[in-house]
């Protein structure tokens, strides 16, 4: 250490403070561009995708499109109705009074058609959409409980939830609006069949103002697509900087970022809005080109029809009949612009969501895996094990070792060696490049990882409850455990007295991440429940590292009955905590570089005893020769 | 198992998410004050409802265009002489149609832009509003809400109160122009037809006042089962190292299925109750338009009125026909905006616990003395559990205080109220004699820094999540600081050095190169106190005692205080409190305390007399 190390960090933090300017190494959110950058309209691969979805509901969804079929239809035939009326039932002097009291008949008729036809409709469309976006989500979160740990370390939990919701919910929207944009297709052909059935020259003159329609697109579409894309985008991006705001608020507060933040934030948020309002912009410019065609073809229908019904070539009726289509024809065109940004919408979501349901298993079970019974021996061994997060740096090299049945072997050795990984790979939360573990005498990957997972019992480094009662919380999966064994688990680690000071006892209810206890009786409550799942096998990550060493022998002293006949693999810092361990590993650099007991290890003076003194003895009197050498361990893993 | 964990993580909503379906009174006012801050963007909103009114003018005349263009073609038909001049008089109205079309399309354009402006300026207010208040709440807030409840009210109830304009107001006044102008040109053109052409209005404004208020606490319910079923994702997925170390995927799934079958049903009804009031609404309105047919037929029978009338009694109706449908979706719009409203402006009127008082001013620090005067304290959320009784202390500039004691005890608490991400409930602390009370948050933030127990790392890279509390920093005093915590050649091995981007809660790292991440950020500020609560437990003894020797220049100038477990951490440290029970039961050095033969002594002997013997001794003792 530089001797004038503290005193430059003063010096230099006031030559740079400036308020004025913003601040350059900070964000808010984590945001990757490239995931929203898929701006297809549509995809066939996504959409067989999600079509399986759809599939198990297909008799739903032939029932909604027949209703919107009828439901098309009686909108078809309304005008025609009227239209009937007014030729027949009312023209002029020649009073023909049923054929009104028919065409009111037909029309009652086709009402109440309507209405079921768009009652069924929409009622089974919108639970059925309901019901797939339920099923996706759980799909998705069935195959986020198998994917394995190195897709969850990289990836944050706002990033899936904004999958599991955001993007399921804007599926919804477009399955909903599908059925419906299936009626206006069916429409639009209907009413160009109707017109051009009902006076064909008078048809195709109306229909000559579409090409109008499609060159606009053409120019527009490009545009807009980016504009709806950058709103999007930016959209998730400042609601990934709230999530992040949210999560890190104590962390924020206690750094005094809150107002960096802010301006931060409002880049954001303006960047938001101004994206948002550019898309409005691109959306609406198209109602007055549509709306100005419609004014056309009405015109014509005006004048040219006009002059016909003047000429006698045209009934009066025709030319009601089509200024009601003209102006119906263009209602599917206004909401088909529409659907078009929830297609893009949901195609990009779609993408999203397949890229979770596609992420790889990597480490699943073999076909015919052996189920790990209760009563194999509850021997651990590592055969030359070589793992690494990244194959290309390994973080674990060639480790060999050994835990005989009913043993307590303790890893220790400088922070990042390699303690923590070796314990997963017990659990098979990873898979090794090279050599084996073996739990029982079975390779782990023999083994289900369901009966693994019931004989390995972890206390992790990180301990993390669950919202819930504290008595929900340590007896978590074992839906067999009876309050008794809570006790006696919560007893074993010291936690009942300060349980029953709770509010409610063992009823008490935790709070996020159990945050309304302190951190030591988190730890306390997580070692209960890994008692409580009662395994072959116990693996201790630091355990009991924010628990004072007296509270800590009391737990290893009633741990001594509880882990009679188990096997036991602790890792700690203190090495006081270890005392009890029949053997000790030690580890630096992810190779195991001493084992042995107490004893021979202190007798042998490598790094566990220097690390032994260390904890105890006065670190004046360290020599710096002996600090240099740890050195190497401590920093450089 | 799992009904209880739902019911729990029912009963354990915040208490101020959940609002009261108080029925007309409530929404009402919610409804007002959204309405209240569109106003504050006046241009807009009068561009808006401009547009709307004169685009819903031009509609109307539509009808009455289209009926004239067929009445004319009708009064020509009996003399032929009359034709050229009736072509010209339908070419007349061609064009005023044509002309009304253009018109009505960019009237049209400007009201939806302009309501929906109006929708995204205040959902970027609210945006900022609601992360200014989310970052302001004090710790206890954040004690008692859930994250996923606070994301629920940030982003989607956000959504509800912006789309209030665009979906439910301008709504509102168009249909009101539409049918309110359509009524007076009805009726006076002809009553009777007139009347039946609007007997639906009655039946819709009943319908719809009826489903708003169910569609109300429908949405309520359903954003609190939502919630719920947002926690569950949530928490397995922060937590799926446990789920899968205890194989408890098939409990999880059982745990997201029920929450989920809850929010289905529900979401099932909602999609009942707006069909049905949908379909009913067009039904009534297709109703009355057979009844137009019938009645209107009838009179051009009888030559009461013409076919051209007759028909612009039907255009008008179709025209009526889009914005009677989306009536539904605007009383949807006008129930969420409401729930959602009650739920957002909850959030932001919350009084902030923790806040500058009003004549607060910077702290002045001089000698950096820092006093405990017989402080007590219960956390917000357990009133009658007295976590800090009495607790008195003083720390000198250079001085270290060293704090040990049981889980639970109150060490952490201590360091909780330095800052004052809590208030004292009894007694007061003082910086050089000033209540940390009367000082300003931010100056007072600045002079303590606090390495926490359990740290929240940025998803971002390392570099910036050391310079978080000081974004201006230079490379060089990252890299000191970084040093400074012993991470500096860990980091300096990674492909990425410095660039490398850690993840959330920093899974990536080991426990104790997180710990060093934290120590080396907190290094950054320039504080006069700084607490290291337990922020060693994950870190070697070697690396640690170079930590410390590292920190010796540093504690020079400010109070230290230093809470650890492992008594090597704090033997050298000025004073060393002993808390139990929120008490402190011994204070006084390594040596005297040692000399005391107390608990602090208990806790020496079990860490540096090695073997069995201990155990059985204490076992024997204890
Ligand atoms: N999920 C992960 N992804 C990538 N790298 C990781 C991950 N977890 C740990 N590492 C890296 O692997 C190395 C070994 O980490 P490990 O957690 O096994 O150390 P440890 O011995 O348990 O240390 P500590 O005592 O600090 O907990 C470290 O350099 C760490 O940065
Ligand atoms: N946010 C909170 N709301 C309510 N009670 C709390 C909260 N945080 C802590 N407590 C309670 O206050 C008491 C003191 O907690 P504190 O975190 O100060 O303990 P500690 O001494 O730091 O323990 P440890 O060594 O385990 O970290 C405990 O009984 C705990 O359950
Ligand atoms: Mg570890
Ligand atoms: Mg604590």
């Amino acid at each position: 250490m530089a001797p004038d190390g503290a005193g430059e960090i003063e010096v230099e933090r006031n030559e740079v403070r400036d308020g004025g300017r913003r601040p350059p190494r900070a964000v808010v959110g984590s945001h990757r561009i490239e995931e929203e950058m898929f701006g297809r309209v549509f995809d066939k691969n996504i959409v067989k995708r999600i079509w399986a979805f759809v599939r198990p509901y297909r008799a739903r969804v032939i029932i909604s499109v027949a209703a919107v079929l009828i439901f098309t239809a009686t909108q078809l035939v309304i005008p025609l109705i009227i239209r009937y009326a007014i030729d027949n039932g009312m023209a002029p002097g020649e009073i023909d009074h049923p054929a009104l009291l028919y065409s009111v008949a037909a029309f009652a008729l086709a009402i109440l058609i309507n209405y079921a036809a768009s009652y069924i409709q929409e009622t089974v469309v919108g639970q059925m959409a309901e019901n797939v976006l339920f099923d996706i989500r759980r799909a998705m979160f069935g195959h986020l409980q198998k994917v394995s740990l190195s897709f969850m370390d990289k990836t944050e939990v706002g990033r899936l939830m904004s999958r599991l919701q955001g993007d399921v919910n804007s599926m919804q929207e477009f399955l909903e609006t599908s059925v419906l944009s299936v009626g206006d297709i069916v429409l639009l052909f209907g009413i160009v069949f109707v017109m051009l059935w009902l006076d064909f020259r008078l048809g195709l003159l109306t229909l000559s103002v579409m090409p109008i329609l499609f060159i606009v697109r053409i120019f527009w579409l490009p545009r807009a697509r980016e504009a709806f894309m950058a709103a999007h985008e930016t959209n998730s991006v400042a609601n990934g900087a709230l999530a992040e705001a949210i999560h890190g608020v104590r962390a924020v507060q206690s750094m005094d970022r809150q107002q960096v933040n802010f301006t931060l934030y409002d880049d954001k948020a303006a960047a938001n809005l101004k994206t948002h309002l550019t898309a409005a912009k691109y959306a609406q410019v198209m109602v007055p080109i549509v709306d100005s065609l419609t004014g056309l073809a009405m015109a014509f229908v005006i004048v040219v029809g006009g002059s016909m019904v003047l000429n006698g070539g045209l009934d009066v009726g025709i030319m009601v009949a089509f200024l009601f289509y003209i102006q119906r024809f263009f209602d599917p065109i206004r909401s088909l612009t529409l659907q078009y940004s929830v297609m893009q919408r949901a195609m990009a979501s779609g993408k999203r969501l397949t890229d979770v349901l596609d992420v790889r298993i990597d480490v699943k079970d073999k076909p015919g895996a052996k189920v790990l019974s209760p009563d194999m021996d509850g021997s651990v061994e590592f055969k030359d094990v070589t793992f690494g997060y990244d194959p290309k740096q390994p973080v674990l090299k060639d480790v060999s070792f050994r835990v005989n049945p009913g043993e307590t072997v303790a890893l220790v050795g400088p922070t990042g060696s390699g303690k923590s990984s070796a314990m997963a790979l017990v659990h098979r939360f990873y898979d090794v490049q090279k050599g084996e573990v073996l739990v029982g005498g079975h390779d782990v990957r023999d083994l289900t990882q369901e009966s693994l997972g019931r004989q390995v019992a972890m206390v992790l480094q990180e301990p993390f409850l669950f919202t819930g009662t504290v008595f929900e919380n340590i007896r978590y999966h074992k839906a067999d455990a009876t309050r008794d064994q809570v006790i006696e688990a919560a007893r074993a680690v010291g936690a009942h007295d300060f349980i029953m000071s709770l509010d409610g006892g063992y009823d008490a209810i935790l709070g996020e991440r159990g945050g309304n206890l302190s951190l030591g009786q988190r730890q306390l409550i997580s070692f209960a429940r890994a008692l409580v799942a009662d395994a072959k096998i116990l693996v201790l990550d630091e355990a009991t590292a924010n628990i004072d060493s007296y509270t800590e022998m009391l737990i290893q002293k009633a741990l001594i009955r509880l882990l009679q006949g188990r096997t036991g693999l602790v890792i700690a810092h203190r090495l006081a905590t270890i005392r009890g361990a029949d053997r000790i590993i030690v580890l630096q650099n992810g190779q195991v570089i001493e084992t042995g007991n107490h004893d021979q290890l202190m007798a042998k003076g490598g790094l566990y005893s220097k690390l032994y003194n260390l904890n105890y003895a006065s670190f004046d009197d360290i020599p710096e020769a002996e600090l240099e050498a740890s050195a190497q361990s401590g920093s450089q893993t | 198992m799992s009904s209880d964990a739902i019911g729990s993580a029912t009963k354990a909503r915040n208490s101020f998410a959940h609002v009261e379906a108080a029925g007309w009174g409530q929404g009402l006012s919610t409804l007002l004050r959204i309405t209240r801050m569109n106003l504050r963007h006046p241009w807009q909103v009068t561009f808006a409802i401009g547009s709307t009114i004169i685009a819903a003018t031009l509609q109307l005349t539509i009808p009455q265009l289209l009926g004239r263009a067929v009445d004319q073609t009708q009064t020509a038909i009996g003399g032929g002489a009359e034709g050229a001049a009736a072509e010209s008089a339908l070419l007349i109205s061609a064009l005023l149609l044509l002309t009304v079309s253009i018109l009505r399309g960019l009237f049209t354009m400007t009201q939806n832009y302009y309501a929906e402006a109006v929708g995204h300026h205040i959902g970027y207010e609210l945006r900022l509003a609601c992360y200014e208040k989310i970052q302001r709440l004090s710790f206890s807030f954040h004690d008692r809400v859930h994250s996923g409840d606070l994301i629920t009210i940030g982003m989607l109830d956000l959504e509800g109160v912006r789309m209030y304009f665009s979906t439910a107001l301008v709504r509102v006044v168009l249909l009101t122009m539409l049918i309110g102008i359509g009524a007076y040109l009805l009726i006076s053109t002809d009553p009777v037809l007139g009347l039946l052409a609007l007997s639906f209005v009655p039946f819709v404004g009943w319908r719809s006042s009826v489903t708003r208020l169910k569609l109300r606490a429908t949405w309520l319910e359903l954003q609190e089962r939502l919630s719920v079923l947002t926690r569950v994702m949530e928490e397995n997925l922060g937590g799926i190292r446990v789920v899968r170390a205890f194989a408890a995927q098939a409990h999880e799934m059982m745990k997201f299925d029920r929450a989920s079958k809850s929010a289905l049903e529900l979401a099932h009804e909602r999609v009942g109750i707006r069909v049905r009031n949908t379909s009913a609404m067009t039904f009534s309105f297709f109703l009355a338009m057979g009844l137009v047919l019938l009645v209107g037929g009838n009179k051009v029978v009888a030559g009461e009125i013409s076919v051209g009338t007759l028909a612009t009694f039907l255009t008008f109706m179709t025209i009526l026909q889009m914005p009677v449908r989306q009536l539904g979706m605007m009383v949807n719009a006008f129930a969420r905006a409401s729930t959602c409203g009650s739920r957002l402006f909850g959030l932001l009127d919350l009084d902030i616990a923790v806040k500058d008082a009003p004549d607060a001013k910077p702290l002045d620090i001089t000698d950096g003395t820092l006093r405990f005067n017989n402080v007590s304290f219960a956390y917000p959320g357990a009133q009658d559990r007295q976590v800090l009784k009495n607790v008195s202390f003083e720390a000198r500039k250079g001085e270290t205080v060293g704090i040990v004691g049981p889980p639970g005890s109150g060490k952490s608490t201590i360091a909780h109220l330095i800052p004052r991400f809590y208030d004292v409930t009894g007694g007061a602390i003082t910086l050089d004699g000033q209540d940390i009370r009367k000082a300003t948050l931010a100056s007072l933030r600045q002079s303590v820094a606090v390495v926490q127990q359990d740290a929240f790392l940025f998803t971002t890279t390392i570099e910036n999540n050391i310079a978080y509390g000081d974004p201006w920093a230079k490379e060089r005093r990252i890299a000191r600081a970084s040093e400074f915590a012993q991470l500096h050649n860990y980091v300096l091995g990674l492909p990425a050095g410095y660039g490398t981007v850690v993840g959330e809660r920093g899974v990536s790292l080991s426990g104790g190169q997180r710990q060093r991440l934290t120590i080396a950020r907190t290094m950054m500020l320039k504080p006069s106190v700084i607490v290291f609560d337990d922020s060693t437990a994950a870190i070697d003894a070697a690396t640690e005692s170079r930590i410390r020797t590292a920190m010796r220049r540093f504690a020079k100038d400010r109070v230290t205080i230093v809470i650890a477990h492992r008594l090597s951490s704090l033997m050298h440290a000025d004073q060393i409190l002993f808390v139990e029970g929120g008490e402190i039961v011994e204070r006084g050095t390594h040596e005297e305390l040692l000399a005391k033969g107390g608990r602090y002594r208990a806790l020496y002997d079990l860490q540096v007399r090695p073997g069995e013997e201990m155990l059985d001794e204490a076992g024997g003792g204890g």
